[in-house]
């Protein structure tokens, strides 16, 4: 009798808590692909660091990130990661050590003149925009001769960023439909439509995106395999050490009740 | 050793102490699921500080350079993200445990005649702990971090005549700058630890001083054994509370662990998106929204349209809960034995305050404010039907002893 209000208050509380995730996803922004993200694929992460090092680094930085982690984290040795991704030097004219953050040579200012923004780091991008958003981001550039590089983006309107990807995508037009919401027509994006065929097939473009973006999810978080493997660990320790706690609380409390 | 203990009590209160606060200190035998937060609560306090003193030996507090500190200790420091994780997944498990534990005093009256000032030295810990969360979350220099440090600082501009000199005055600059962080940082690993650790000691010591409450609101102590004078209904917090408690640490650590190891950033709740962008003055994020232990109370503001009532407001929904052991004149202090009328406000209190909760997360859209409004008049509705209902409350007989 005494608890059940106390369960009702509990469940409520439960319920409350569980609805909150759901509600709020609800309210969610323009719509996204969903990316191929395995964070345990080394070869896919591999291919992806390929990527990124020939078509991102240099104008991007990864600033926070060191050379020689992608060497450990993935499995390469470090002369690999050198040729793949080190083509500059020092003030004094040696070639970037291994162990050095991976900056870049661009200046704001430069970049503030030839795309009219500073480029943005690329270290946390997957973390602060979602692996969805950097997926989508990158297939969504289409053909628009109003804009000073050539292209824009359905997913970030207006962007100061050039299409660098356009040989492997082939040129693309977004196909609009007009839609009656009420009164008010409303026009959504239905999909692209192919101009001029790029290098790779649609399919493997898409692979190769899903690698790239892979890449960045994982150099957003580079300790998230360790972190996975290492949890499951400390939870079954506290299962083995709960079974040892409960026993000591029930010989114990034999003699209260 | 007995020797050594002996030469030790000579000196200082060893033994006393321990008899005092653990091994003689009499417990009801009958608390239940909710009297393992008091512990835990501590438990985490201690997990905050220790993680908190590595991530002082990394973190750089600095304008320039805190953001990448932060990235620094998560990369190249040895086991940094699993001492950064800890200390951003405790923030999370102090405010849960803490806001249980309060629910625990509502529920059960343990505010109430004679523990009062444990009820105060709880508030005031409270308190401590929304400005100890409120300025650690600035350290890590990100998009929210600054943004939402501008947000609530502002708050403090709508104080007539004094604010924008008040606020002026708390970020130190006529932005939040690298002053506001240096002043942050010391506030938050020096000043209100040391405010926290000693409220903490003082709601103790408050607790030991009159004993605790227990699940039926009987005092305890009204019936001792007359030879002993230990109270029938009491065991000694040791070890049965102690062995008693390892198994709710056991078990609060489980859930820690998932969350620490499997979503550390809570989808966005617990570390949010844009803080994993360096704060930049000149570029506003699309959405701001506190982190989600503020929450209700950001409702509370966000839901009165004239600044100075919502402040006014926000912080009295805080106030009021400081006045509980006067709003409530009912004697009986269970909610067992109390009215139905006293359960389902009770219950539509806690209901507003996470409904509150959830709704400050979202954009401000004419329903949702509207929705605010009206579990905002709920909560403060929670204080005034007490504080009419409570004085002559038709309640249930209290029974002498604890049951089971």
């Amino acid at each position: 009798m005494k608890n059940a209000t106390l369960k009702k208050i509990t469940t409520l509380l439960l319920a409350a808590a569980l609805m909150m995730p759901v509600m709020a996803m609800a309210s969610g922004g323009a719509h996204l692909y969903e990316a191929p993200i395995d964070i345990n694929d080394k070869e896919s992460l591999r291919r992806g660091a390929k990527a990124f090092a020939d078509y991102c680094y240099s104008c991007h930085a990864a600033s926070y990130m060191r050379f020689n982690r992608i060497a450990k984290d993935l499995e390469m040795s470090e002369e690999d990661v050198r040729e793949m991704m080190i083509h500059t030097r020092g003030k004094k004219g040696d070639p970037t050590k291994i162990g050095e953050l991976m900056k870049v040579s661009m200046t704001s200012d430069y970049a503030k003149n030839a795309f009219g923004t500073a480029v943005p780091d690329l270290s946390l991008t997957a973390r602060a925009r979602g692996a969805d958003w950097v997926y989508s981001y990158l297939r969504s550039f289409y053909v628009d001769p109003y804009r000073p590089t050539g292209f824009n983006n359905t997913v970030f309107p207006d962007v100061g960023m050039p299409h660098v990807l356009w040989s492997l995508q082939g040129l693309q037009e977004p196909v609009y439909e007009t839609t009656m919401h009420g009164d008010v027509e409303v026009e959504e994006l239905k999909g692209f439509e192919s101009v001029q065929a790029g290098t790779l097939s649609r399919v493997e473009y898409d692979m190769f995106l899903g690698d790239l973006t892979n890449f960045m999810v994982y150099l957003a978080e580079p300790v998230q395999v360790e972190r996975r493997s290492l949890g499951w660990k400390v939870l079954l320790f506290l299962v083995v050490f709960f079974g040892f706690a409960y026993a000591l609380k029930k010989e114990y409390w034999k003699d209260v009740h | 050793m007995d020797k050594l203990i002996g030469w030790i009590d000579d000196r200082f209160p060893l033994t006393k102490m321990w008899n005092e606060h653990l091994a003689e200190y009499y417990t009801p035998k009958n608390f239940n699921f909710w009297y393992f937060f008091g512990s835990l609560a501590l438990l985490v306090l201690v997990i905050q500080i220790v993680s908190g003193i590595f991530l002082t030996m990394h973190y750089k507090p600095d304008g320039a350079t805190a953001f990448a500190s932060v990235e620094y200790i998560m990369r190249d420091v040895p086991y940094g993200w699993l001492i950064r994780y800890i200390h951003s997944t405790g923030a999370t498990a102090f405010f849960v445990v803490v806001y249980l534990h309060m629910l625990r005093g509502l529920l059960y009256g343990s505010y109430k005649q004679p523990r009062e000032l444990i009820w105060l030295f709880g508030m005031f810990i409270y308190l401590a702990l929304m400005a100890e969360a409120f300025m650690g979350y600035l350290l890590p220099w990100g998009q929210m971090s600054y943004w939402g440090a501008q947000v609530i600082i502002s708050l403090f501009g709508a104080i007539p005549v004094i604010g924008d000199d008040l606020t002026l005055w708390i970020r130190g600059d006529f932005v939040i700058g690298d002053a506001t962080l240096n002043r942050f940082f010391a506030l938050h690993v020096i000043a209100l630890p040391f405010v926290l650790v000693f409220l903490v000691i003082a709601h103790i010591i408050a607790l030991h001083e009159v004993g605790s409450n227990n699940p039926d609101g009987v005092e305890i102590k009204k019936n001792k054994d007359p030879e002993t004078h230990i109270p029938l209904d009491g065991i000694p917090f040791h070890p049965y509370y102690t062995v008693k408690d390892i198994v709710g640490v056991v078990v609060f650590l489980f859930f820690f662990s998932i969350v620490l190891f499997y979503f550390p950033d809570g989808g966005g709740y617990l570390l949010e998106h844009a803080n994993f962008i360096a704060s930049d003055p000149l570029k506003t994020p699309e959405h701001i929204a506190p982190v989600w232990y503020f929450t209700p109370f950001y409702a509370i503001l966000r839901a009165v349209p004239d600044k100075l009532m919502g402040v006014g407001a926000m912080f009295a929904a805080i106030a009021l809960l400081f006045f509980m052991p006067w709003i409530d004149r009912c004697k009986v202090k269970s909610v067992r034995y109390r009215s139905g009328i006293y359960k389902a406000n009770l219950a539509m209190f806690v209901i507003s305050f996470v409904v509150l909760g959830w709704l400050a997360m979202q954009p401000a859209t004419p329903t949702l404010t509207l929705m605010s409004q009206l579990f905002s008049f709920f909560y403060f509705a929670f204080f005034v039907v007490l504080f009419v209902t409570s004085k002559n409350e038709s309640t249930k007989p209290v029974p002498d002893r604890v049951t089971s």
